[in-house]
C-alpha cells in the first residue's frame, strides 16, 4: 500500500519563508535552510516549494536557495515558481529537486507541460491549479498568485493537464488557502473523480481530521499542509511541526 | 570509494549529498578510464529504457561495466532505472537490458484503479537476507517513482519486495550484483543505512 503523501508547502519570498491567507496577509516564518532541517529531522514525506513573486516579478527560479536547500534535503523536492523554459526546469531537477510546479505559463503555454513530460517524464511535471469563487459562486482558476482570472474551469483545465502529461495536479482552493477551515472537499472531489493522476489537495488544512476528510471523502491522493507545519495554532505564532507520524497512519490508513 | 555512473540520465547530486552526510567517499564520473579503475560502481538512472541503453552502449560504457560487474565482480548498484537495467528487458523499450540479472521488467496494469507512475512512499520488505538490507529496522519505507516494475526468475535473488496492486521485487540481488528500484538517495534514514551498507560491502 502506499502511504498517502503528507506535503509541506512551503512559500518563498525574497529568499525566506513567508505563510499567507489566501494568498495575501504574509505572516514571516523564517529562513528556508532551518526550517527545512527541521523538517528532514521529522522526516517528513516530501516538501514543495513555491516561489510566490518569481512570475509576478517575471523571473525565473532562485537557483541559489533552491540549491542550498536541495543540499540540506533526503526527501523528495518539488519547486515552483517562474519556470518557463526546459533549460531552468534541467537547472532545478540537476541542483537535485524531481518535481517542478508549473502555475501560470501552463495557462499561457499549455505545451510547456507536454514538452516537459517528454524530456523529463510525466512524474516531474506538477500541474498546478489555483482555483477562485467568483461570480455565482462558480470556481475558476487563477493564475499568477491569484491575481489574474481566467475563465478556465478547474475540472476540464485539469483533464487538459493530464492529457498533455502532468503527472500529478496541485490543487489549490485560494478560498480555504490559510484559514485552517478544512478543505474544499466538493472542489477536491470534482478534480479527483475526473483524472487518473494524483492530486494533491491544498488550502484549508487545519486538523488531523481534516487531512483525514479530503483523502477519505474526496480521494485526494496526496495533501499539502501550510499553515499546520509552521504555526502552533491558528493565531498563534511561528513553530515549524509535523503531525504525529502514528496519528496520521492511524487516520489515513 | 563509490563511483556513481553519470551516463546523462537524471540528477546526481542528491545521491552525491547524502554519501557526503553519510561520510563516504563518492564521486561522479563519466569518463571510461575512471570507471575501469573503480572499485564500487552506482549506477543510477531515470528517464527511458532505451535512451538508457543506448546511452550506455554509445559512450562505450557497455563492455567496461561488464568487465568490472561479471569478471571483476566488483560490487554494482543500480537505483531506480538503473535497477531495470540489469534485467534481460523492460516492455518500455525494444532495446536489451544488460542481463546480469534474469528478471524483467514490466508495466504496472492499467486496469485495477491504481495509481501508475507508482509515486510515493511505500514499504519495501526484506525477502532474503542481504548484507544490502541490513539494520534496516521494522518497516522500512523508501520513495518510489516508477511506471515498470522487476520480477526475477529466481525468489532467491530477490531481497525486498513491495506491492502497489502486484507484489514486485523492489530490491535484488545476485552475488555482487545489487538493484534498488526506490530512491534511497530520497528516503531519509532509510535510504542512508541502505548506502551505509553498500558502502561497506
Amino acid at each position: 500500500m502506499l502511504r498517502t503523501r503528507v506535503i509541506p508547502v512551503l512559500l518563498l519570498r525574497d529568499e525566506s519563508l513567508v505563510k499567507t491567507v489566501r494568498f495575501g496577509n504574509f505572516t514571516y516564518v523564517g529562513d528556508p535552510c532551518n526550517t527545512l532541517r527541521i523538517f528532514n529531522e521529522l522526516e517528513v514525506d516530501e516538501l514543495l516549494f513555491l516561489d510566490i513573486t518569481a512570475t509576478r516579478e517575471r523571473r525565473g527560479p532562485n537557483l541559489k536557495v533552491l540549491s542550498d536547500i536541495a543540499n540540506e534535503c533526503f526527501m523528495p523536492l518539488g519547486y515552483g515558481g517562474g519556470v518557463q523554459t526546459l533549460d531552468q526546469a534541467k537547472s532545478i531537477f540537476d541542483i537535485g529537486f524531481e518535481k517542478v510546479a508549473i502555475n501560470s505559463f501552463a495557462v499561457e503555454r499549455p505545451e510547456f507541460i507536454s514538452e516537459l513530460a517528454k524530456h523529463y517524464g510525466n512524474q516531474a511535471v506538477i500541474a498546478s491549479i489555483d482555483v477562485k469563487k467568483g461570480f455565482f459562486r462558480k470556481n475558476l482558476v487563477r493564475t499568477r498568485s491569484g491575481r489574474s482570472p481566467t475563465q478556465l474551469e478547474p475540472v476540464a483545465w485539469a483533464k487538459e493537464l493530464e492529457s498533455r502529461g502532468a503527472g500529478e495536479i496541485l490543487l489549490t482552493s485560494i478560498d480555504k488557502e490559510g484559514t485552517w477551515d478544512g478543505f474544499y472537499l466538493e472542489l477536491v472531489k470534482s478534480v479527483t473523480d475526473a483524472v487518473n493522476i494524483p492530486v494533491i489537495a491544498h488550502g484549508g488544512a487545519g486538523s488531523i481530521r481534516d487531512i483525514a476528510q479530503v483523502v477519505q471523502v474526496s480521494g485526494a491522493s496526496a495533501v499539502a499542509l501550510g499553515s499546520m507545519v509552521v504555526f502552533q495554532k491558528k493565531g498563534m505564532g511561528v513553530l515549524v511541526n509535523f503531525p504525529d507520524m502514528q496519528l496520521l497512519k492511524r487516520v489515513l490508513g | 570509494m563509490i563511483t556513481i555512473v553519470d551516463y546523462g540520465m537524471g540528477n546526481l547530486g542528491s545521491i552525491l549529498n547524502m554519501f557526503k552526510r553519510i561520510g563516504v567517499k563518492a564521486c561522479v564520473k563519466s569518463d571510461l578510464e575512471s570507471i575501469q579503475s573503480a572499485d564500487k560502481i552506482l549506477l543510477p538512472g531515470v528517464g527511458a529504457f532505451d535512451a538508457a541503453m543506448e546511452r550506455i552502449a554509445a559512450s562505450g560504457l557497455r563492455d567496461i561495466l561488464e568487465h568490472k560487474a561479471l569478471i571483476e565482480q566488483v560490487p554494482v548498484l543500480g537505483i531506480c532505472l538503473g535497477m531495470q537495467l540489469l534485467t534481460r528487458g523492460s516492455e518500455e523499450g525494444k532495446l536489451l537490458g544488460l542481463g546480469w540479472i534474469d528478471a524483467d521488467t514490466r508495466r504496472f496494469p492499467a486496469h485495477s484503479g491504481l495509481k501508475v507512475p507508482h509515486m510515493g512512499w511505500n514499504i519495501a520488505l526484506p525477502t532474503n537476507p542481504s548484507p544490502l538490507t541490513i539494520n534496516l529496522g521494522e518497516e522500512p519505507r523508501f520513495y518510489f517513482v516508477h511506471s515498470y516494475f522487476v520480477t526475477v526468475d529466481d525468489p532467491a535473488d530477490s531481497i525486498m519486495h513491495t506491492t502497489h496492486g502486484v507484489t514486485f521485487d523492489s530490491a535484488v540481488q545476485k552475488g555482487n550484483i545489487f538493484g534498488a528500484q526506490f530512491h534511497p538517495e530520497k528516503s531519509h534514514r532509510f535510504g542512508m543505512q541502505l548506502l551505509k551498507n553498500f558502502a561497506e560491502l
